[in-house]
């Protein structure tokens, strides 16, 4: 990508389910990668794979699903050939998750301190006392006042937002370098979730964290990603930096995607939509997937693009991307 | 929670008061004791004092009365064939019968748990589908013909284990008990797994329910994801989970335990309270037959107060008079 020091590097990575009414392609393909203390904003509809490719990430794949193909390099090192313990030593220590709904990612039957306690303990021999300090440090770290009483609280005592503060701590806990957000404002209200984004943010450019901020909603990566992959149907098809792309999207499902988010120039006139609707992942149409809703469609469309990179830094997944715009 | 003992005391009370009426009618309908207890040779006149000595001549509510009345001053009368306190009679039986239902449970709890974890997180694989298959098994053979199969096998044909009594007893706080010794032990071994065979497949099911249901938790994956072992996954955050569900039935179900235990008394000649009131069905020895039922009642009632205050122990969120923050 540039001069930049690569963290990870995905390369033509397949995760499928293999379900009993056949196989599901949640991942089909995707290659990208990030740089040391980057923001990639990873978007697409609800069930185009996104979180799929963020469990894929950290060997959490539930059966009957696995990867099937491809490579995952962190820090140079495929974790899709890593062993159990291998696995298990990098989830939390080197790439922290952080999920979508805050109500149900915290064990309701155990204490704020316990839950923070042991995801230190799982990678270092620390005293309790030592990693009890830590765990209040990073609650305070991020925005919850009183982190002592916090600490002792169990999760139903805590609101949306403030349980969605301790999964950013807990993230936070063992300086990963790279943080997977999975929609973690999608759940929150207006207000809660611009704190949260803001907060996200401003701690991982601090520590020099990179992060995978996944969501469907175009608004929230403009502001924060340096990056983004357009995903559709388990594939991704157009990335590049996040000003090219909005600026000048290539692919029509991208400018879609677009037309379809509210914005003051275009205020009065109606806002576009996708027509058709997403397409199940069991029966995908031949060819490219987005063809049935494509308004440019054709005959060439009926075989699966390539990816192809017409101009420096931008992949794109379409025989016929929008390029005329690059020469308005 | 003081609004909700008393409340519960109430309540108890009045099922208490509506039982004793039940059992008494029922009790009297069964038939007639003199009948049973009073020799063939007996003259006419015997007959009537022996009436009159058992309060028999009296009408029923003018009995219920007297039982109620005595009842409330902790006198259950007295037993018809052995003259002494029908409640005295019953709690020397108590513990032996509580033994046998801790036993059970013990037995229950401590093999169900680990094998419906098992069967739970590898319900694909021929182990969690043995599994199953043994506990439906569990569920569907009669206890007694279950305990008559125990006692051939590991009595009679392999003479491994004794099939009858309780076997050599050790005090205990004053209470005689079985499990202190080797010989008491072998003799509770064969009853407590009979009687506890049904809870055990109950266990099973219940744990393994549990753990399917709450692997698919974004807790669980949420807790992967912070790098824990395995082992702690399972064995803290899926578990504590189970056990809230898991305990509650289990520590409902003790009271049927109890009742059962009737069964398995009787075929292990096990001297606890069922059995004596099999012996005591057999002589329609009135006043044993109402004060058991009424204790076990009793016991019904304790049990579940015991669980409700458990379960708000074991669950943070239904404990009272907290606040979202
Ligand atoms: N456990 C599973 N079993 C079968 N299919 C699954 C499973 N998990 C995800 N999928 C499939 O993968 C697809 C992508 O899911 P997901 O990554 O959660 O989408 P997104 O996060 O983009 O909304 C879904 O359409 C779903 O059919
Ligand atoms: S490949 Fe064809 S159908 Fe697919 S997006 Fe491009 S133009 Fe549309
Ligand atoms: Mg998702």
């Amino acid at each position: 990508m540039s001069d930049k020091e690569q963290l990870l590097v995905i390369e033509n990575l397949r995760t499928h389910f293999f379900t009993k009414i056949g196989v599901v392609k949640a991942v089909d393909d995707i290659s990208f990668s990030v740089n040391k203390g980057e923001v990639l904003g990873l978007v697409g509809e609800s069930g185009s794979g996104k979180s799929v490719t963020g469990f894929s990430m950290l060997g959490l794949v539930d059966p009957p699903g696995r990867i099937t193909g491809g490579k995952i390099l962190f820090n140079g090192q495929d974790i899709v050939s890593l062993s159990d313990d291998g696995l298990r030593a990098l989830r939390g220590k080197n790439i922290a998750m952080i999920f979508q709904d805050p109500m149900m990612t915290l064990n309701p039957v155990l204490r704020i301190d316990t839950q923070m306690i042991e995801a230190i303990t799982a990678h270092e021999k620390v005293a309790r006392r030592i990693a009890r300090e830590r765990s209040r440090d990073a609650l305070s770290l991020v925005g919850i006042a009183s982190p002592d009483e916090r600490l002792k609280a169990y999760p139903h005592q805590l609101s949306g937002g403030m349980r969605q503060r301790v999964s950013i701590a807990i993230a936070l806990l063992n300086k990963p370098d790279l943080i997977i957000a999975d929609e973690p404002t999608t759940a929150l209200d207006v207000t809660i979730q611009s704190q949260i984004l803001y907060e996200i943010k401003k701690l991982c450019r601090e520590t020099g964290t990179a992060l995978i901020w996944i969501t469907h909603d175009l608004t929230v990566v403009a502001g924060l990603a340096d990056h983004i992959c357009v995903m559709y149907a388990g594939r991704i098809v157009e990335q590049g930096k996040i000003s090219d792309v909005l600026d000048h999207p290539l692919h029509p499902y991208t400018r879609g995607l677009i037309g379809s988010v509210p914005s003051r120039n275009k205020r009065g006139s109606a806002l576009y939509q996708i027509p058709g609707m997403t397409p199940s992942l069991l029966n995908l149409p031949e060819g490219c997937a987005f063809r049935q809703r494509c308004p440019r469609a054709d005959n060439d469309c009926l075989v699966c693009p390539e990816i192809t990179s017409e101009i420096e830094g931008r992949h794109l997944r379409c025989f016929h991307p929008h390029v005329e715009i690059l020469h308005e | 929670m003081i609004v909700f003992i008393i409340r519960r005391s109430l309540q108890s009370g009045v099922v208490l008061l509506l039982m004793s009426v039940l059992v008494f009618v029922g009790v009297y309908a069964i038939g007639n004791p003199v009948d049973i207890l009073i020799s063939p040779e007996a003259t006419p006149q015997e007959y009537e004092e022996a009436i009159i000595a058992m309060g028999l001549d009296k009408p029923m509510w003018s009995q219920y009365l007297t039982f109620l009345n005595g009842a409330l001053h902790g006198d259950l009368g007295n037993s018809f064939v052995f003259n002494e306190p029908a409640l005295k009679l019953i709690l020397q039986r108590l513990p032996a019968t509580l033994e046998l239902a801790f036993g059970a449970l013990f037995i229950a709890i401590v093999l169900g748990i680990p094998l419906g974890l098992i069967a739970g997180i590898k319900s694909e694989s021929w182990v969690g589908r043995s599994i199953m298959s043994g506990s439906i098994l569990g569920f569907s053979v009669p206890t007694f013909w279950v305990g008559l199969m125990m006692i051939m096998v590991f009595a009679v044909m392999l003479g491994w284990l004794p099939a009858s009594g309780r076997g050599q007893t050790t005090d205990l706080f004053g209470i005689p008990v079985s499990f202190f010794s080797l010989d008491g032990l072998s003799h509770i071994l064969l009853p407590a797994v009979n009687l506890g065979l049904f809870k055990l497949s109950l266990t099973i099911r219940l744990t393994r329910a549990g753990t399917r249901e709450n692997l698919q938790l974004d807790y669980v994956k949420f807790a992967r994801a912070k790098g824990l072992t395995n082992g702690r996954v399972i064995g803290v955050h899926v578990l504590k989970n189970i056990l809230i569900p898991v305990v509650t039935v289990l520590g409902l179900e003790l009271g049927s335990l109890i009742a059962f235990a009737v069964v398995t008394e009787t075929i292990f000649a096990w001297p606890g309270m069922g059995k004596l009131l099999i012996d005591s069905i057999g002589v329609l020895d009135r006043p044993i037959i109402v004060a058991y039922l009424l204790i076990t009642v009793t016991m019904f009632i304790v049990i579940n107060f015991v669980v409700d205050v458990l379960y708000s122990v074991l669950d943070p969120r239904v404990r009272l008079g907290e606040e979202k923050i």
